[in-house]
């Protein structure tokens, strides 16, 4: 086909069955991103060479790079599908999904790991009740500032996918966490769970598994400064830590 | 003796639903809570501009009545007027509650909450965190929720689909029906009271801004099974969107509340860099047919008078459909504050940096002000069915205002819990328990079917003419003639959706057998939107019809109601008065200051 993309795609029909891989050939169209590939492929799921595949199965939803969902390998890369333009690829397009996560089927995976390290880590600000309390306490721009960009993590869990620290031997939060922590920590309100969200990122698969790779800076799609965040809660812990020592 | 604590199941985990969830767990109610995505990916994140209230921090006199006036001429005086009243009296402790839980608001130089101007109104009374605002306030929610599921009082299925009700002997709801779009498993699950909190419907248009689970399968589901649905016909084209492949991105109205104009060349065709182009050589027509308003009249205003611009002048960009939305003379220190997320989309998606070169824009669907009916109490006619958000009809009438839907979604999550946790209470026990089995196997049966299906019909193919029948008769420009064929049209796909084949046969994580339940399901509520359009013979809001161009408050002053005639497999309608008892009706005008 002249003028047209080739997309190898990773496949996998159940968690425990062997992968494959299919290929799609599709015809070029200007300013198209992997989920509209993704979208024509599941309308008329034949390979290149002729044979009656399936509709892909992936994560998706917002299809604004906000919701989080379609994460996958693209090309080798942790990041989200939607964004990812074809004209910006390398051709052919290779599509994987995550490596660290459970496989639900083909590009979509388990990432509801996030969700509980969210939960461990009390991510959220202890308000007293959900009645009309008056407004809460003052912040400064300077402050909404800091903690904004922090806020605007998608749990997407590039972070985790690409960092070499998160594997099983290790238990390693991930990056999205502990920068979820830092922003709850500087909250007025929500630094009242301080010691505990700190506890929790003591110990094995806390902070201290970080190895500095900074990989998780560099794949995040939302920019989110998560070194410096690993920076400053891993100051958090440590002062807690000594705290915690004198205190026994 | 304590009565057992009520058990509330709460479908869908957007704004209304998680609010919803926030106020029974409150209560003491357990909650389960279904989603097709996890929770934190629901809709409600790509909601970008703001949320209203009028908190009057500007010095303008803003006031909760004027927030209603607003809200009320708007959507054309088609809502209900006391609980729009209610919603925007309620709407400033909103603001407070969710500052309290930590959304990070842009903030003043004294620190407390800013405020900018949005479609619709004359007064900066809409609170944002940069330009992903709906992102902002879901996380609040979803963290409080997440902290009610740590305690045990919050269970959730996600990637879990709503397929039915459970409705007992005397028609009375004891639960739903589900399927795990993992297992494929359908299970019944019981319930003392249902809420339902799944969105809008932008699917059944093909191509809108909504996200891909906006479907407005639930909602047809129970219009199916008895539930009114309501005012179907007012579907809300927002008028800057960026067309795509995939989708249509919506490039928020707070890009025009910081400044933004609307232009074209005012010569047809004219090719030049937009940046070359004088600014005598510009038509800003919206700000020089609303000299009041300007870029910032109410939704449908814009998007007829880019048709009109586009369509009756000819004068889209290159001779495309197609206007400049213009940013460029704006600072773009206060532009990266103020709008960065929807900058960033316009950046990522289509490759130009809007701080340098005026957007492309053009108008896409983007809401339904109509959905469930539901009284004041958030409850539907069938008991212990609830509604919230937008998937019922209560707060917009004709059109919404920008900003209004975050806030009308809380509020209505807010009002809907209590009620069903109050209806629980007192509920009566049910006549038998072979109903939850009985609805089981229904939907057990057309999975069955499905997965054996060897039609010839393509879904995704019965998807995408659905889509553009939609889009070309029953949006911004509306003819009876058009929507009779149209409806035409949509009992042929009806016909063909019998007759499908399914290219995937596999029992784990089919998406196609999820997806051809839906499509079937938005056929049924696609006719409801057109028959709806096609019966009232006036314009109002987003209804537009050129051949009866007014507004007919003697026959039209009323909400249509449709419920479904099995027997006939289509819809049947009946009218409804509004009550209008705090503001009279009078002409919507924009052009001047009301």
């Amino acid at each position: 086909m002249a003028n047209s993309v080739i997309i190898k795609i990773k496949r996998q029909d159940t968690p425990n069955s062997a992968p494959y891989w299919d290929e799609f050939e599709l015809p070029y169209k200007p300013g198209r991103n992997v989920i509209s590939a993704l979208m024509e492929i599941a309308a008329n799921p034949i390979t290149r060479d002729g044979r009656k595949s399936t509709p892909v199965t992936y994560d998706s939803n917002c299809l604004e790079e906000v919701c989080g969902s379609c994460a996958m390998i693209i090309n080798g890369r942790a990041r989200m599908a939607c964004s990812a333009l074809l004209d910006n690829l390398e051709k052919p397009v290779r599509l994987e999904p995550f490596s660290k996560f459970p496989i639900v089927r083909d590009l979509a995976t388990d990432r509801s790991v996030i969700f509980e390290n969210l939960k461990a880590t009390k991510s959220w600000v202890p308000v007293d009740g959900s009645y009309d309390l008056g407004p809460g306490p003052r912040v400064s721009p300077e402050d909404q500032e800091q903690m904004y960009p922090l806020s605007r993590c998608i749990s997407c869990c590039c972070c985790m996918e690409a960092c070499p620290q998160f594997n099983e031997d290790t238990g390693f939060v991930g990056a999205a966490t502990i920068s979820q922590v830092r922003l709850f920590n500087a909250h007025p309100t929500g630094k009242a769970l301080k010691r505990e969200r700190l506890s929790a990122l003591m110990g094995d698969g806390g902070i201290q598994e970080c190895g500095y790779a900074q990989n998780c800076v560099e794949v995040c799609p939302k920019d989110i400064p998560l070194t410096t965040s690993i920076a400053d809660v891993g100051g958090q812990v440590m002062s807690q830590a000594l705290f915690d020592l004198f205190r026994k | 003796m304590a009565a057992a604590a009520p058990r509330i199941i709460v479908i869908g985990g957007g704004l209304a639903g998680l609010a919803a969830v926030i106020k029974i767990a409150e209560m003491g109610g357990n909650v389960d809570l279904f989603s097709i995505v996890p929770v934190k990916r629901s809709h409600s994140v790509c909601a970008q501009g703001g949320i209203n209230a009028a908190k009057n921090l500007k010095g303008e006199g803003d006031s909760t009545w004027q927030h209603f006036d607003d809200t009320v001429y708007g959507g054309d005086f088609l809502a209900n007027q006391p609980p729009v009243k209610a919603m925007c009296d309620a709407a400033p402790g909103i603001i407070d509650l969710l500052d309290r839980m930590g959304v990070p608001f842009n903030r003043t130089p004294e620190g407390l909450l800013d405020f900018r101007r949005f479609g619709g109104t004359l007064y900066n009374r809409t609170a944002f965190a940069g330009a992903t605002t709906g992102q902002q306030l879901l996380y609040a929610l979803d963290e409080q929720v997440r902290r009610y599921e740590a305690e045990g009082k919050v269970k959730k299925y996600e990637h879990w689909e709503f397929l039915s009700a459970v409705l007992d002997g005397k028609r009375v709801c004891r639960g739903i029906c589900a399927m795990d779009l993992r297992s494929m498993e359908i299970r019944t699950f019981p319930a003392d009271a249902i809420i339902i909190a799944t969105g809008g419907i932008g699917a059944i248009f093909g191509k809108s801004t909504n996200s891909v689970v906006c479907t407005g399968s639930a909602q047809s589901a129970l219009y199916q099974q008895g539930c009114y649905y309501a005012n179907g016909e007012f579907i809300q084209v927002h008028p800057t969107s960026i067309p795509g492949e995939d989708k249509l991105r919506l490039m928020s109205e707070s890009a025009r509340g910081e400044g933004g104009r609307v232009w074209v060349p005012k010569k047809p065709g004219d090719n030049r860099n937009p940046k070359s182009i004088p600014e005598n050589e510009r038509w800003y027509f919206l700000e020089e047919w609303y000299p009041k308003y300007g870029n910032l009249v109410p939704r449908d205003v814009a998007t007829r008078a880019i048709f009109k611009v586009v369509y009756e002048h000819n004068l889209g960009i290159d001779g495309k459909p197609m206007v400049y939305l213009d940013l460029t003379h704006i600072d773009r220190k206060i532009l990266d504050k103020k709008l960065e997320g929807i900058l960033e989309i316009y950046e990522k998606f289509v490759g130009d940096d809007p701080r340098e070169t005026p957007m492309k824009i053009f108008p896409g669907m983007h809401y339904t002000m109509g959905g469930m009916w539901v009284d004041y109490k958030q409850a539907t006619n069938i008991p212990g069915i609830f509604a919230a958000g937008e998937a019922e009809y209560q707060y917009h009438g004709a059109n919404r205002l920008g900003a209004n839907s975050l806030v009308s979604c809380i509020f209505g999550g807010f009002i809907s819990g209590p009620n069903a946790v109050q209806y629980a209470r007192g509920l009566q026990k049910s006549d038998g328990n072979g109903y939850f089995e009985a609805e089981r196997k229904r939907q057990q049966e057309i999975n069955g079917g499905l997965m054996q299906a060897d039609g010839a019909e393509n879904p995704f193919v019965i998807w995408k003419e659905l889509g553009e029948e939609m889009t070309k008769n029953c949006t911004v420009i509306r003819y009876n003639k058009n929507i009779k064929e149209c409806d035409g049209k949509l009992v042929e796909l009806l016909e063909r959706i019998r007759n499908v084949n399914l290219s995937d046969r596999n029992q784990w994580a089919n998406t196609t057998v999820a997806f051809v339940r839906q499509l079937y399901n938005m056929l049924q509520l696609a006719r409801v939107i057109a028959q709806g359009a096609g019966m009232r013979d006036e314009s109002r809001g987003a209804h537009y019809k050129p051949d009866f161009p007014e507004r007919d408050d003697k026959n039209w002053l009323k909400t249509t109601k449709a419920t479904f005639a099995p027997d006939a497999d289509e819809p049947k309608f009946e009218f409804e008065p509004v009550d209008i008892s705090l503001i009279p009706p009078r002409p919507r005008k924009y052009d001047a200051a009301k």
